[in-house]
This record gives C-alpha cells, sequence and structure tokens, in this order.
C-alpha cells in the first residue's frame, strides 16, 4: 500500500502517460494548459513579426518598403493575431486553466471535455486566420469596419471572420467551464472570501466571455450575409445602417479588452502578495472592482465612437461612463502598491514583471482617461496617440502580467527552474524596448500622424525612428525568453515543494510538478487567503 | 530628418487652445499620479527589500485609505469630465452665421466645393477669421476628416450627413488627413487646408472658374429632375411645399415628428415612401441612382436657401 503511494506521488501530469494521443486527447486541465501554452506561443510570435514588418516599413515616411496594400494587410493580421489568437486566451486559457482547479482544490474543471473542445475550437479558429493570410491576407484592419469590410474589400474577409467566430466558441465554453468550476468545485472551507484574487479575475473574466462572445459571433455573420448574399444589413447602399455595426462590433470589444486585462490584473494581485510577503492590501475591493470591471465594461462601448456620427449626447453618457469604469482600475494600483508597504520585498523575475506592470498600467490607463475626455477624443480618435494607449494596456499589462505569471509558475508547471539571471536581463530589456517603442506614438499622435499609415508626412520621421529602435529591442527580450524558457525545461534546476515560500493551495497542496489528480486528498481551507503571518527564514524563501 | 521636428503641433482654430488646456492638464495629472506611484514602489523596494533578519509586518488595510482613493479621482474624473463636455458641446454646435462649404469623400479622394461654387480636390482654402461649416457625406466607405492643427475630426459616413465647423486663426498651410482607415490608399487620401486673408481668399476665389453655385445648381437639378411638378407652391399639392421647410420639424403619416434635415431631405430622395409627411400619400418615386451624393448636396442647399411664401401659416417648432 505505501509503495503504490509512493509511486502514484512520485509520478507527475507531465509523465505517466507520453505518446502524441496522451497529449491531443488528454482531459487534464494542466495539459490542456500546456497545449495552449504551445499554440498561443506560435501566434504571439507570428504576430510579433508582422509588427516588426510594420515598424521597418515606418522607419522612413515614404511607403517605400511595402506596397500600400501588402502594409493594410500586415496591420490587419497584426491586430488579428494579436487580439483573438494571443491576447484574449493567454492569461485565462493557459494560466487560468492551469491553475484554477489547483487553486480552488479541485481535481479538474468541470467539464474537461469541453475544456479540450475549447482548445481544439481556438486552434481552428487560428488556423482559419493562418489560411486566410496563406491565400493571400486580408485587409480590413482587425476592426472589420462596414461597409468596408462587407461591400468593398477584395481580401480574404469571409475566412479570417470564420476564425475568429470558431475561436469565439472556444472562448464561451471556457467561461462556462470556469464558472460552472468556481461555484460548485471549491474545497470544504473555501469560501468566497478565502479565494485567491486571481479566481475572483477569472470569474468577473467568464462572466465576460459568456455574455460578450456571442454579440461578436452574430455581428460576424450579419457581415458575412451582406458580403456574400447582398442583404443590406450594414451598406446604406443597400438599405443597411452605417453606424450600426460600429455599436455590436464595440459592444462586445470593448468589454474584451476586461476579458484580457482582468486575468492579467489577477495575475499581479497574486505577485505582489508572494514577492511582498504580506496579505494583499484591500482584499475585498480588488475582488470587488473586477466585477465593477465587467459590468461597467458594458456600458462604454459608445467611446470608440464619439466622432462617428453618435448623438452629441449619446457621446456624453458614454464619456461619464467610461470615467467611471477608471476608479476601480484606479484602486487596484493603489492597493498593489499599499501592498508592499511593510512587506518582505523580493525583486525575483516575476516581481520585476509586476512592478512593470503597475506602472505601464497606471500610463495605459491615464491615458484612457485622455481618450474619454470628448473634447481631446475628437483629436486624437484614430491617431497614434490611442495605438500607444491600447498597447501600454495590451503590452504594458497584459503581456507583462503574463509573462510575470508564467515565470512565476513556471517551477510549478514543469518542475526546473528558469534561469535568473537571464530572466532578469530579458524583463528590463523587454520594459526598456517598450516605453521607447510606444512612449513617441503618444507624442506622434498628439502631433496628428493618423493610424493606418502606410506612408507619412517627414515631420514625424524623428519619432518613428524612435519607435523602430524601441521596437528592435523590445523584440529582443521576447526572442531571448524564447531561447531560455524552453532550455531551462532540460538544463534548469529541478525543483521541488515551494521555491517561493508562496501561498495558496497551489504551491502549499499540490505536488511540483502536480500530480494527475493534482490532490491526493480533498484539501480543506481553514485560513484566509495570503495567511503570510509568522516568521520565516532566508531557506524559505530561496529567492530572495 | 530633423527639420521641422516638433513635439507639440501648431494651433490654429478658435478652439484649439481650449482643447491644448485640457490635454496639458491631463498630462499633469498623468505626470503627478505615475510619479506617485513610482516613487511609493521604488521606496518600498528599497526600504523594505528582503534581507536577513527582516520581517513583514502585516495589514489588514484601511477603509480610510480605500474611500479617498477613491473619491478623489473620482472628482478629478468629474471635472474633466464635465470640462471635456463642454468644449465638445461647442465644437459639434455649429455657428448659424457660419459659411457653408461641401465635402464629398470617397476611395481616395476628397471633393470639395465652396459656397459660391469653386470646386477643389484635396485642398481646401478658407479666409482666416470666417466660421464655416463643412457638410459632408461619404460616397463609398467610411473615412474621417482631420485637419490636426484646427484639433477637430469627424467621420464622413456613407448615407448619412455629417459636419464640423471651424474658425481658422492663423494664416498657413496645414495637414488634412483621412484618419478613418478606408482601403489600399487609406494613407493617400488628403492634402492641405490653406488658410488665407479674406483679401487673397477673394483673389483666389476669382481666379478659379466659379461654375455655379451650389444654391443654383441645386435649382436646375430641382427643376430638371421634375421635383417642382408635386413640390412648388399652388402645384397640386400631391407633395408638400418645400419653401421656407428646412430646419423645421415634420409631422409624418403615423403622428411622429422628426426634424426637416439633411439626412431627411437624402432619405424622401433615395426612399421616399419610407417616411412620409402627413396628409400626402406615399405616390413619390425614388431617385435612387438617378442622383449621385454631390447632386443631392446641391439640392439640400437650394432647399435651405427657400424663403417661406409670403402669407404661409406661422412656422411649426
Amino acid at each position: 500500500m505505501t509503495t503504490t503511494m509512493e509511486k502514484r506521488r512520485a509520478e507527475s501530469y507531465l509523465g505517466g502517460e507520453y505518446g502524441i494521443k496522451s497529449w491531443f486527447l488528454t482531459q487534464d486541465h494542466k495539459r490542456i494548459g500546456i497545449l495552449y501554452l504551445l499554440g498561443l506561443t506560435f501566434f504571439f510570435f507570428l504576430g510579433g513579426l508582422f509588427a516588426v514588418l510594420i515598424r521597418l516599413e515606418l522607419l522612413t515616411p515614404a511607403g517605400d518598403l511595402f506596397q500600400a496594400e501588402t502594409y493594410n494587410k500586415l496591420f490587419t493580421l497584426h491586430g488579428i493575431f494579436m487580439i483573438f489568437f494571443f491576447l484574449l486566451p493567454a492569461v485565462p486559457a493557459v494560466l487560468g486553466n492551469f491553475l484554477l482547479p489547483l487553486m480552488i482544490g479541485a481535481k479538474d474543471v468541470a467539464f474537461p471535455k469541453l475544456n479540450l473542445l475549447s482548445w481544439y475550437l481556438v486552434m481552428a479558429g487560428g488556423l482559419f486566420a493562418f489560411w486566410a493570410m496563406v491565400a493571400g491576407g486580408v485587409d480590413t484592419g482587425w476592426t472589420f469596419y462596414t461597409p468596408y469590410s462587407s461591400t468593398y474589400a477584395n481580401t480574404h474577409v469571409i475566412a479570417a471572420a470564420l476564425g475568429i467566430f470558431i475561436a469565439g466558441f472556444g472562448s464561451i465554453l471556457t467561461g462556462v467551464n470556469f464558472i460552472a468550476t468556481i461555484h460548485k468545485m471549491r474545497a470544504p472551507g473555501l469560501t468566497w472570501f478565502r479565494l485567491p484574487l486571481f479566481v475572483w479575475a477569472q470569474y468577473a473574466t467568464s462572466l465576460i466571455m459568456v455574455l460578450g462572445t456571442p454579440v461578436i459571433a452574430i455581428t460576424i455573420l450579419l457581415v458575412a450575409i451582406e458580403r456574400l448574399f447582398g442583404v443590406g444589413i450594414f451598406d446604406p447602399g443597400k438599405g443597411g445602417d452605417p453606424i450600426l455595426f460600429q455599436h455590436l462590433f464595440w459592444f462586445y470589444s470593448h468589454p474584451a479588452v476586461y476579458i484580457m486585462i482582468l486575468p492579467a490584473m489577477g495575475v499581479i494581485s497574486e505577485l505582489v502578495s508572494c514577492f511582498s510577503r504580506k496579505r494583499v492590501f484591500g482584499y475585498k475591493f480588488i475582488a470587488f472592482s473586477s466585477l465593477a470591471i465587467a459590468v461597467l465594461g458594458f456600458l462604454v462601448w459608445g467611446h470608440h465612437m464619439f466622432v462617428s456620427g453618435q448623438s452629441l449626447y449619446a457621446g456624453m453618457i458614454f464619456s461619464l461612463l467610461s470615467f467611471l469604469v477608471a476608479i476601480p482600475s484606479a484602486i487596484k494600483v493603489f492597493n498593489w502598491t499599499a501592498t508592499l508597504y511593510r512587506g518582505s520585498v523580493s525583486l525575483a523575475t516575476p516581481m520585476l514583471y509586476a512592478l512593470g506592470f503597475i506602472g505601464l498600467f497606471t500610463i495605459g490607463g491615464l491615458t484612457g482617461i485622455f481618450l474619454a475626455t470628448l473634447a481631446i477624443d475628437i483629436h486624437v480618435h484614430d491617431s497614434y496617440f490611442v495605438v500607444a494607449h491600447f498597447h501600454y494596456v495590451m503590452v504594458g499589462g497584459v503581456v507583462m502580467a503574463f509573462l510575470g505569471g508564467l515565470h512565476f509558475w513556471w517551477p510549478k508547471m514543469f518542475g526546473r527552474m528558469y534561469p535568473e539571471w537571464a530572466a532578469k536581463v530579458s524583463a528590463v530589456v523587454i520594459f526598456v524596448g517598450f516605453n521607447l517603442t510606444f512612449l513617441p506614438q503618444f507624442i506622434l499622435g498628439y502631433l496628428g500622424m493618423p493610424r493606418r499609415y502606410h506612408a507619412y508626412p517627414e515631420e514625424f520621421q524623428v519619432l518613428n525612428v524612435l519607435s523602430t529602435a524601441g521596437a528592435s529591442i523590445l523584440g529582443l527580450g521576447f526572442l531571448l525568453s524564447l531561447v531560455y524558457m524552453p532550455w531551462s525545461l532540460i538544463y534548469g534546476r529541478k525543483v521541488r515543494g515551494n521555491p517561493w515560500g508562496a501561498k495558496g493551495l497551489e504551491w502549499e497542496v499540490v505536488d511540483t510538478p502536480p500530480s494527475p489528480h493534482n490532490f491526493h486528498e480533498t484539501p480543506s481551507v481553514e485560513e484566509p487567503p495570503y495567511n503570510y503571518e509568522g516568521e520565516y527564514t532566508a531557506a524559505e524563501v530561496a529567492h530572495a | 530628418m530633423f527639420e521641422d521636428f516638433s513635439l507639440f503641433p501648431e494651433a490654429a482654430s478658435s478652439y484649439a487652445g481650449d482643447i491644448d488646456a485640457v490635454y496639458i492638464f491631463l498630462i499633469g495629472v498623468t505626470v503627478f499620479f505615475s510619479t506617485l506611484i513610482s516613487i511609493a514602489l521604488l521606496w518600498c523596494m528599497l526600504r523594505y527589500r528582503r534581507r536577513e533578519g527582516h520581517q513583514a509586518q502585516q495589514i489588514e488595510g484601511s477603509l480610510l485609505l480605500e474611500l479617498s482613493w477613491s473619491i478623489v479621482p473620482l472628482l478629478i474624473c468629474l471635472f474633466v469630465f464635465g470640462w471635456g463636455a463642454k468644449i465638445f458641446y461647442n465644437v459639434l454646435t455649429p455657428p448659424k452665421d457660419a459659411m457653408e462649404f461641401y465635402v464629398t469623400g470617397k476611395q481616395w479622394m476628397w471633393r470639395i466645393q465652396h459656397p459660391t461654387g469653386q470646386r477643389e480636390i484635396n485642398q481646401l482654402h478658407v479666409p482666416v477669421g470666417e466660421k464655416i461649416v463643412l457638410k459632408m457625406i461619404s460616397e463609398d466607405v467610411n473615412h474621417s476628416f482631420w485637419i490636426p492643427a484646427f484639433r477637430v475630426k469627424a467621420d464622413v459616413v456613407p448615407g448619412l450627413y455629417s459636419s464640423i465647423w471651424f474658425e481658422a486663426t492663423k494664416v498657413g498651410e496645414y495637414h488634412l488627413f483621412c484618419a478613418e482607415y478606408c482601403g489600399t490608399k487609406h494613407s493617400k487620401m488628403g492634402g492641405q487646408v490653406v488658410v488665407m486673408d479674406p483679401s487673397d481668399y477673394q483673389a483666389w476665389l476669382d481666379a478659379e472658374p466659379a461654375g455655379v453655385t451650389p444654391v443654383e445648381a441645386g435649382r436646375l437639378l430641382f427643376e430638371n429632375l421634375r421635383c417642382d411638378t408635386c413640390h412648388a407652391a399652388g402645384s397640386g399639392q400631391r407633395g408638400p411645399d418645400l419653401a421656407g421647410r428646412f430646419g423645421r420639424s415634420v409631422t409624418l403619416a403615423d403622428g411622429q415628428t422628426m426634424r426637416f434635415d439633411e439626412d431627411y431631405v437624402r432619405e424622401s430622395m433615395l426612399e421616399p415612401t419610407r417616411r412620409v409627411s402627413a396628409g400626402f400619400q406615399p405616390v413619390m418615386p425614388t431617385y435612387q441612382g438617378q442622383v449621385n451624393e454631390d447632386q443631392i448636396q446641391k439640392i439640400i442647399a437650394y432647399l435651405k436657401s427657400l424663403e417661406p411664401e409670403v402669407g404661409d401659416a406661422a412656422p411649426e417648432r
């Protein structure tokens, strides 16, 4: 009896079965998380390649590297792959899948088969979009505005849109799965206010996924119906409404921003707490601010349309609501900062990313206030100011949090530690490169450079050269992680147990790397989250 | 590459300074809060760095702090919202006495007509110190008319009129861009706005072939398309008399009321039976395919110019 127990303990979810089939037909949430990681990494670097090509074209004012149509396809594909096939699924599908059951003391998610299906859907969607790219590309911008997309574009609009449509079902299923799992499968004693904030964030995110994604699916179908059968829905030339598409599109796509950033905020709460060895300051305020963002996020879509022909008073209401959604984000930033106070602050790589996130997200959020301000938006709408703003939120926010989380849970996932020095270099290079890329774009936008321009007036060149230089540095930073992370799987220091001295079921109870069924016996929870009370020694928190 | 390099755009319209003021205020707010957060983080990183013999002290949180960092940002937000909304209202509400220009966007050019009839493409000559309103519509996809030096922009969409107004304050040449992605040559859809002294503007107008004014062209179209058989005074009353109707409200057959504006005129020409004035039969044929956007704009200009007939009933409001 004891020997079989021992044997089972030694076995991790990575071992046991090795074959291709055991991975592609797995229902284990951890393996599905790893499958997502592989797929999304591919799409991230594909999207990154397009970004490099865009920045190279913009090195000079003349449109001389690519033809205009090629350039238009590049920024469209950059947007589609980065948003729909990396940013949207990144934190929920990779980290959420891997961690959610571990954090709540469950053996798996509520519907393991649906979970596998959602991976296949996202990958099928990605491959559709990939096919659209190989077949000749699509040039509508990731926003697919009608009537350009439905009547005028001659590129592979339907294939790309269908890819997003299919991947959307993956998103809905993941949302349903997480909601059911969080409601029904928490360990005994794990009350709502004992949940890690990452779980709260996943819950809020899942609500948006389930409520919002069907709207984009319907919208895409309507575009396809207009394009294929000439039914007038959006094109006024056919009797449609010229503004309707934008309402439907942003009704999903604004909340989608919160699908990306909310789980990233959940990661930051975990990192800040662990690397300060402190309870999160204002736990309930952070938890409820996630829900407030999820709800308010559905009421602000019109701020993308201040100059679109929407009425003056609609503009004012959407502006006011957009200011209100800034408050819960501000609450989070202040609470994370306060968590460090009187802590024991370690600057291990995940914490570097978390600190980078707080700084960059603060700038990203505050520049959002500029755009919510009606007077300023008239001028900077559709300019590089907007481009800079959402990259501060999406890259400075989501990508930083994703990388921070990936480093933090890497030893839990693979039982090996990444090389700390390389990771720190990479984190610093990414931070510097990022700022050099996108700070100049704020200035460019206010100066008057429109987005999606293949060629631009000469007086904008200096700032564009700076931006391209920054992008090269940023790209090197990402490539460095692409080298040392896989390297560490073979050569990294072996880790067992809890290398960070972190709290939470996934660190304190689950094996490293986890066994196939996560818990040898159902854990019961008797303490508040982030219970870092008590003395500790340097050896217990090795990475000080 | 460093010629003309600058970090802040030229301001050349009456409201550009108002918009810049909010912008600069918000830069101040951003610098203040990001510095505050950065200093707090850096100080904690140094003061409470993890080291032998140093232990974290647990703190539960503080309602007072939570309230203050919710309420203070909220108050700043409400203030900036009100400030921005006030300027927005001004920028979106054209003054009554403005000169009316007509703009048509199409892939990939701007066609512009002056009130005196002169036409230009991708160039807009305007006199300094005059209030000018642009009435804009697109023939194909969405475009957006942006003059950064004036800090003004509006989307130009098919099937719906939009407008911007401005008063240029500085003589010079400024960029005109299309800001809404509109296809292959999006980045080439632009040109210059040339702001001139009123006397230079007059000289420019005199040198350009004027053709007919939009109002006159609209009158000719109104006759050639035989609109006047039903819509002129005493024409047998198959359709309403349109003199002096523009800008008033119309009562529809189903009892609803709406404004008799650019969009209503355009819709009534293209889909005449959709919203019929009360007291009339839906008998008007469509002019879809017989008139283009430029011609519709001229008919609108003509209808706007019509004074109510003498002895007409008091205007409905």
